[in-house]
């Protein structure tokens, strides 16, 4: 998993028949001093996460287990909001 | 997944069998603030996407989880089109959390 910050929202009416329902995220990744590390990245959010939150995802086919969904074309979910991180990083 | 923009159509007779019938479509990368990115990918279509349309791509594993595609030797796959983006977080990422 990764850990990211969600920075946005996007909106897509027309999108694949087993991700209506699901809100789509913008995510900024954070690497372990919750810095920013690559590009930004669309995820659906299965945690309930709102913008602002720190939070983190999961990517690859894996992202579709935690939507009660059996298939889905989705390669990035987030799964869980941090409350707080101790790490000797930061 | 990734923002993208699809900026025209790729015809193939000559194809691996399983990919007959699949709509093929070139997708620029995008940034968030929709400027083009160097990177180009052909992705199968799966919403009835149109060349100039900004979509959303997903790829890897995850591009086999249609009907359309399971089972087909496809790693990209064009699972929304897109209405609205809002990035409501601009300023630098600083910390949001409580660290011990």
């Amino acid at each position: 998993m990764t850990l990211g910050k969600v920075i946005g929202t996007i909106w897509a009416t027309r999108k694949f028949e087993t991700t209506k329902g699901y809100k789509l995220l913008l995510v900024q990744p954070l690497n372990g001093r919750l810095e920013k590390t690559g590009d930004p990245i669309i995820a659906v959010d299965t945690a309930g996460a709102g913008v602002g939150e720190v939070i983190y995802f999961v990517t690859a086919s894996e992202a579709v287990i935690p939507m009660d969904v059996d298939m889905a074309p989705v390669d990035a979910s987030i799964v869980g909001i941090v409350d707080s991180i101790n790490s000797e990083l930061n | 997944m990734i923002l993208g923009k699809v900026i025209g159509t790729v015809w193939s007779t000559r194809k691996d069998e399983n990919l007959v019938g699949a709509k093929f479509l070139i997708v620029r990368e995008l940034n968030l603030d929709y400027s083009p990115k160097k990177n180009s990918l052909i992705a199968v279509d799966s919403v009835g996407a149109g060349v100039g349309e900004n979509v959303i791509v997903a790829q890897g594993s995850s591009a086999r989880q249609t009907n359309l595609t399971k089972n087909k030797p496809v790693d990209a796959v064009i699972m929304a089109i897109v209405d609205k983006l809002d990035i409501s977080v601009k300023e630098k990422v600083e910390e949001l959390v409580e660290t011990k």
